[in-house]
């Protein structure tokens, strides 16, 4: 094993304290999600009047739903809800089919100037974002869209404030097609030699030989973007101040900008994470193979 | 089908294929990154039409510019030395027009102060680098802990695994606004835990309103919400780690201790640069957390290099200020990928 080795070698004692610290430390991890839990089915009285005893993180005492009911019915957090679940399963799809076409280009087929594109992406990759938002942001404010005036659709000449301003940019990611090219030059060269002998096209040999093989890079790729796009804040924060196109993230930062009701703010906080919590215990598997994907190399 | 068609065909595929990323990637990426280097010479603003001129180093100057004033003291009221405002110093000496005080400290008998032309980004990036040197080491060191407990072969440690790693996936506006709360000086459950762990001892703490504590608390908190990820990226690594490498240590009678210091942290070597960088680049574009926490208060002692950028460049819609805050971060991150490749080629040879 490693260091901290079990077995005949390891005294019980030491079992026990190494059992003893992961419960402690296992704690120290959950309780700000078991505060946020509970305090979503308080009132600020109760919230204040436990926070002090162990109750902070148990639900008992005085419990309510209000605080759930309140923020379901005031406030547009099922707009916001249903923004974030457009975003996040539109640039995931497309950026799956988008980056993995491009990896299938540089990885399996041959044309000139592939080398050049393959080293680019790789200098593209020590590129944060954080470092080109603020142009991002000039360009995007200055690009022709297209948008709603009256329930007719109309051009207009900005970007801001739209779904697609958090999307489109977001397709297309240098780390998503590293990742792809990686998996799809481990693949062996016969599978798609066997199928062009068949006559078989290019894109049917991506589609049949490449695609089908490669299912744990696909969801690595799903579950990395998916969690960037759901969590995303940077962004929209500085490209979407109005309402209508608003995502979570920004709708929980706006909702605790202006209420003094904690209770309310530890609901629609809830409300947000279990969707993600609940993917992450039903997928923990791929989750942590993703993770562990994504930091082989970099 | 001929050969010179069969050629054409493929190429047509291939520019289809991997056309549509090409094209995502150098319209919001390419473009943008070359743009944030042009814009840092002009004075683009977001709306203004008549703006977009070329201004030279203008932006970098007022950025970088940083000078000093020594003062002698003067009799004061009370025989107490005094001394003259340092406004008026700066004003009556050309050298230092646009310079304002950013700190001052005494030399003896005198007093120095240190000017720049925006205090509040020389502050920023102080505020970063020390934000980076406290979460880069506790979060790494917390995820190497977390690693090798989750590694020793005790039961249950998948799911200890998972509990470790779930804050990963929360989102951080949500982590920070949880940790607001567990963080307040009368009702955080911080306080009342240092309270009760100290008898009394400890009093409330206002973390979040204190400019000395504000950002301890936020690396702390992005420690927490961070170290899963490293965790698994350790998980990993450890896992590379041959057996009989500790094997043969016990049969030499290393202790734990010994066959960590001798085995497990040469193993990891590559590993561990590899974290560092990444948690060190991940920490220096700090934001969120600030954004929702504290807006870079108090006094601007939590306003990081990122959020200078944001605050000058999208809120006061300076974007050629803004990009050339951006520029600088980026030569930063820079600087620190190209040190961590000098240090592999050498661990290479």
């Amino acid at each position: 094993m490693s260091v901290l080795s079990t077995g005949r070698h390891q005294s019980v004692s030491l079992r026990f304290a190494l059992y003893a610290l992961m419960l402690l430390l296992a704690l120290v991890f959950v309780f700000p999600f078991l505060f946020m839990l509970t305090a979503s089915f308080r009132t600020n009285e109760q919230i204040f009047a436990h926070s002090g005893s162990i109750g902070a993180f148990v639900p008992t005492g005085e419990l309510t739903t209000a605080n759930y009911a309140y923020v379901l019915g005031n406030g547009n957090i099922l707009h916001f809800f249903l923004n974030s679940v457009i975003i996040t399963t539109l640039t995931v799809g497309l950026g799956l089919i988008v980056n993995s076409l491009a990896a299938f280009s540089l990885a399996r087929l041959q044309w000139r100037g592939r080398e050049a594109v393959a080293s680019l992406l790789v200098v593209l990759l020590v590129i944060p974002f954080e470092a080109i938002s603020v142009p991002l942001m000039l360009l995007v404010a200055h690009l022709p869209g297209l948008g709603f005036e009256a329930g007719r659709l109309v051009l207009t000449r900005s970007w801001l404030n739209t779904l697609y301003v958090q999307i489109l940019p977001f397709v297309a990611n240098a780390f998503s097609i590293y990742l792809f090219y990686q998996f799809f030059r481990s693949i062996p060269k016969d599978f798609d030699e066997a199928a062009y002998i068949d006559g078989a096209t290019p894109l049917q040999v991506y589609r049949h030989v490449i695609v089908p093989s490669s299912k744990p890079v696909f969801a690595t790729v799903s579950i990395l973007q998916g969690l960037a796009m759901w969590n995303q804040y940077l962004w929209p924060v500085i490209t979407v101040p109005g309402e209508s196109a608003r995502p979570l993230m920004v709708g929980m930062q706006q909702f605790f900008g202006h209420t003094t009701e904690w209770g309310n703010v530890m609901a629609y906080a809830t409300i947000i994470t279990v969707p993600v919590l609940a993917a992450f215990v039903i997928f923990q598997r791929w989750f942590v193979r993703s993770v562990i994907g994504s930091g082989v190399k970099g | 089908m001929t050969q010179s068609r069969k050629r054409a065909y493929g190429r047509r595929i291939a520019l289809l294929s991997s056309g549509p990323a090409l094209f995502g990637l150098t319209l919001f990426l390419i473009i943008p990154f070359l743009l944030a280097f042009a814009l840092t010479f002009t004075d683009q603003r977001l709306v203004a039409t008549d703006s977009g001129r070329f201004v030279g180093w203008r932006n970098y100057e007022r950025l970088l510019s940083i000078s000093y004033v020594v003062q002698d003291p003067q009799p004061g009221v009370q025989g107490k030395p005094a001394f003259a405002r340092v406004r008026d110093v700066t004003r009556a000496d050309p050298v230092h027009r646009g310079f304002r005080p950013f700190s001052d400290f005494s030399w003896g008998q005198k007093r120095v102060t240190i000017l720049a032309k925006d205090p509040v980004f020389l502050e920023s990036l102080l505020n970063t680098f020390g934000f980076a040197l406290m979460v880069v080491p506790l979060q790494c060191a917390m995820a190497l802990a977390l690693a090798l407990l989750v590694n020793a072969g005790l039961r249950g440690q998948t799911f200890l695994r998972a509990v470790y790693f779930s804050p990963v996936v929360m989102s951080m506006v949500v982590v920070s606004i949880v940790w607001t709360f567990l963080f307040d000086r009368d009702l955080g459950s911080i306080n009342k835990l240092l309270s009760l762990l100290s008898l009394g001892t400890i009093g409330p703490v206002n973390w979040l309103g204190g400019r000395a504590t504000a950002m301890p608390a936020i690396a702390l908190m992005s420690a927490w919400q961070g170290a899963g990820f490293q965790m698994l990226i350790f998980l990993a690594g450890l896992q590379g780690i041959s057996q009989e490498l500790y094997d043969a240590a016990r049969i030499d009678g290393a202790t734990a201790w010994q066959r960590f210091w001798n085995v497990t942290i040469p193993g990891l070597r590559q590993t561990i640069a590899f974290v560092l960088v990444v948690t060190a680049i991940a920490a220096l574009g700090l934001f969120t957390q600030v954004d929702v926490m504290t807006q870079g208060g108090p006094q601007n002692g939590t306003s990081t290099v990122m959020f200078h950028a944001i605050q000058r460049g999208v809120r006061e819609e300076n974007i050629a200020y803004g990009s050339t805050v951006a520029v600088v971060y980026f030569a930063i991150i820079t600087l620190l990928i190209l040190a961590q490749q000098a240090l592999q080629r050498r661990w290479s040879k």
